[in-house]
């Protein structure tokens, strides 16, 4: 029987890749372990390695080719005797895995992004830039804001682990180092709470450090540093100390990554008075976002998400474009339920509202865009208007960002509300490994549905 | 093989030779003072540290009257190390320390009254009240703090060490830390840092011989804490910490190191504070014998008494600078007690930048 050569699956997040270049050609004996081809996921480039014995009968998916879907057949293996017309034809792609239809499920169309609104969304400063878009994945977006910031002011640099030569664990600061130099991109061993520190002292010492944390999860190594150094100082020093710093990195779960590296930090800091945090969904907003917060002359925490990286939006082509930092943003006007979500639940809402407008329930999504401080004004004028609020958030329900939603409701919308705050959270469980029981314990746009529903009594 | 190769490396280097004898805990390590110092720098080093040692008993006095709240860490004993360190450094230079920071901040120049005003909380205080014993700062003098965390400070002072390497200039950065600290983990990402890139910081580490109420044998493996940067190819030396002349020979010699590109240096000050840990620590864990006879055979300000006598300043000569800095210290004294508590809007200011 001929074998099958599958699109490997070569990081957590993979869905599909570029198949970059075949190193071996069309009647080549294969030995096991021999390099087939180079693939470029979504992280790095990668070399794909035979795992049988025999001849490379038939080349299915040609060098150059992208999008390539995981376990989609790109070559034929033969094995003694038999000939390349054994092979049975490939099929045209393998079925989807379950992670690549939840990225296409929430991918917004780029042209759409940020999903075209029935009722009118606010008129807002940041509209006249979108006259003139391209589009961008959040990864890029995050990279030109980083670029952008750095040409401007030299007191601007990048550390990290793998920020430089590696040019970013999740690629987010591809081509930086070629730019700007080891001077002001700089890798740093794994040590977080040493470089934390060590950039919390350069930032008093008045340059401007963005720190990149591989994932928020590593930064608990620094969080003494982030709070007690950067976010505290000000204040102890009466005004002396400022820190514009940037702790910025992949923050919430994956996919299939565990307990450990999979967790939402945005309530930590959000309770930490001293801190501003940001958390955008879309890449205009990465960009507009990251490049306030590198202006800041405050400490920012500024929490990503690895699955949006790749995620691809219109993004305004100005480099004048900012957003700026305690703006709420709404990004789908409606009437009958606002729906306040941040970061990679703004999506979900998103569909979870087209899906409550063919019930006849028309929801309000607020993309909060950063968590603290809070943009109460948009959220209050929102509920005046429907009476309602579900809060979406990926992190734990226990003191987590939808509980302040829910006590601002009571202190300024009490008078307002036709039902209880309803929140829609991860499950109070450390994220179990298993992929139904990870996709049990984190929020989808089904149980937004369902809340929206609950406060509308329906 | 890799670790037979960095250890014949060690072995090489300069670190790696004075590590040769441990000196291990015994008292007064021999040391240069290079040139011997004339009477006038003498009495500055008198003065200066007469300064704090009399700042702080009036410290202790008013925690004691309850106008100083919360912790307080007194310096006393300890003088010599930051008067011989600040010694060696100049304009544009940096000091970040722990939560015994008092005598760091006099050193830099930080204005008594400013530095006693913060201890009583009030608004003439360095932090305006808001930071207290352990958190005050100095943007004027190079002070980056008083930090409370134990090691803390270490990642801090190193990255001020960057800054300077950053913009290319030739300051350097005196990162102190107590003999507590160095056992800290962070301590050591700072150290591995710091002698990858070449940083231009000097590590002082502050042996008062205990970590609150532990005593460094029971505290710290090893040999002399000067020895903790040898992996990483830091030089490090054991330093009379009780004699301010020797102190400023070492810190002269590691200063011009870091200062010339070569990177971190650390010195090991031996040094004992007389009193508890903080105010609140009745120090059960040693003999008052043992601070008698280190405050009789060793005191840092007896010995440049006794060095001035000899090089025949008179004992009038002296009262006039007791006079004068019991002067300052009555002063810094009212006017902590006299400045007012901050203004209740205090509260809300200083948390962010306001753009």
């Amino acid at each position: 029987m001929p074998i099958e050569v599958l699109m490997p699956a070569l990081s957590p997040t993979m869905t599909e890749g570029k198949l970059s270049n075949w190193l071996k050609k069309e009647g080549d004996a294969v030995k096991a372990g021999d390099v087939l081809a180079e693939i470029e996921t979504d992280k790095a480039t990668m070399e794909v390695e035979a795992v049988d014995e025999g001849t490379l009968g038939k080349i299915l998916v040609a060098a150059g080719t992208e999008g390539v879907a995981v376990n989609t057949p790109i070559a034929i293996l033969l094995e003694e005797g038999e000939s390349a017309s054994d092979a049975k034809p490939a099929p045209k792609a393998a079925e989807p895995s379950p992670a690549k239809e939840e990225a296409e499920a929430e991918a917004p169309k780029a042209a759409a992004a940020p999903a075209a609104p029935k009722a009118s969304v606010p008129a807002s400063d940041e509209d006249r830039y979108f006259a003139s878009t391209r589009t961008q994945t959040v990864r890029e977006a995050l990279r030109d804001a980083m670029a952008e910031e750095m040409r401007l002011d030299k007191k601007v640099f990048l550390m990290g682990e793998e920020v430089a030569q590696y040019q970013g664990a999740y690629k987010v600061s591809q081509g930086l180092l070629d730019e700007f130099g080891a001077k002001r991109v700089i890798d740093t061993p794994i040590t977080e709470q040493g470089f934390a520190g060590l950039a919390t002292g350069a930032a008093f010492k008045k340059l401007r450090p963005i720190v990149e944390f591989m994932t928020f999860n590593f930064a608990m190594q620094a969080i003494d540093q982030i709070l007690n150094s950067a976010a505290k100082t000000l204040y102890m020093s009466g005004g002396q100390m400022g820190c514009p710093i940037v702790f910025r990195g992949p923050n919430g779960a994956a996919s299939r990554v565990g307990a450990q590296h999979s967790q939402c930090y945005a309530s930590w800091y959000a309770h930490c008075p001293g801190l501003k945090v940001v958390a955008p969904w879309s890449a205009a907003d990465a960009k507009g976002l990251l490049k306030s917060a590198i202006r800041d002359d405050n400490p920012i925490i500024f929490l990503e998400n690895e699955l949006l990286y790749g995620q691809s939006f219109e993004v305004p082509e100005s480099e004048e474009f900012v957003v700026p930092i305690g703006k709420a943003k709404i990004v789908r006007a409606g009437s009958d339920v606002t729906i306040v979500a941040f970061s990679i639940m703004v999506g979900r809402a998103l569909q979870a509202a087209e899906k409550l407008a063919e019930q006849g329930i028309e929801a309000e999504v607020i993309d909060l865009r950063t968590i603290r401080p809070l943009d109460t004004e948009t959220i209050i004028n929102s509920v005046k208007k429907t009476n309602r609020l579900v809060s979406c958030e990926e992190g734990w329900p226990y003191a987590g960002i939808g509980s302040e939603l829910a006590a601002l409701m009571m202190e300024e919308c009490f008078d307002h509300l036709d039902a209880p705050v309803k929140r829609v959270s991860g499950a109070d469980v450390p994220l179990p490994y298993a992929a139904n029981l990870e996709k049990m314990a984190l929020p989808q746009a089904d149980h937004i549905i369902e809340a929206a529903k609950a406060v509308c009594y329906r | 093989m890799a670790s037979v190769s960095a250890k014949s490396k060690a072995a090489a280097s300069p670190a790696a030779k004075r590590a040769g004898k441990p000196a291990a805990t015994k008292a007064a390590p021999k040391n240069s003072t290079s040139k011997a110092a004339s009477p006038q720098e003498l009495k500055h080093f008198y003065r200066e540290m007469l300064l704090i040692r009399r700042f702080e008993e009036k410290a202790g006095q008013l925690y004691g009257m309850g106008l100083i709240g919360g912790f307080c860490h007194l310096y006393i004993g300890q003088e010599a190390v930051v008067v011989g360190m600040q010694a060696a450094i100049g304009e544009g230079d940096s000091v970040v320390t722990s939560y015994r920071d008092h005598g760091h901040m006099l050193a830099t120049g930080m204005e008594s009254r400013g530095v006693m005003a913060e201890l009583t909380g009030r608004s003439g205080g360095y932090s305006r009240g808001k930071g207290g014993s352990m958190h005050m700062f100095s943007r004027e003098k190079n002070f980056y703090g008083g930090h409370g965390i134990v090691g803390a400070q270490v990642p801090i002072g190193t990255g001020i060490a960057f800054a300077n390497q950053y913009e290319g200039n030739d300051r350097v950065c005196l990162t102190y830390m107590g003999d507590g600290a160095v056992n800290q983990g962070q301590v050591y990402e700072s150290f591995n840092m710091a002698a990858l890139w070449k940083l231009p910081v000097v590590y002082v580490i502050e042996n008062n011989q205990y970590g609150m109420g532990t005593s460094v044998q029971r505290a710290a493996a090893g040999r002399d804490l000067a020895e903790r940067g040898y992996a990483y190819g830091i030089p490090g030396e054991v330093v009379d910490g009780m004699n301010v002349l020797t102190v400023k020979a070492a810190a002269e010699k590691a200063v011009a190191y870091a200062r010339a590109g070569k990177g971190p240096y650390i010195l090991e000050m031996k040094t004992y504070r007389y009193r508890g840990h903080s105010m609140s620590d009745p120090a059960k864990y040693r003999s008052k014998e043992e601070v008698n006879k280190m405050r009789q055979e060793r005191d840092p300000i007896d010995n440049v008494r006794k060095m001035l006598m000899d090089a025949g300043i008179t004992e009038d000569d002296l009262k006039v600078i007791d006079r004068d800095v019991k002067d300052i210290v009555t002063d810094a004294a009212d006017f902590a007690q006299s400045s007012p508590e901050p203004d209740p809007s205090e509260l809300w200011t200083d948390i962010l930048v306001e753009a």
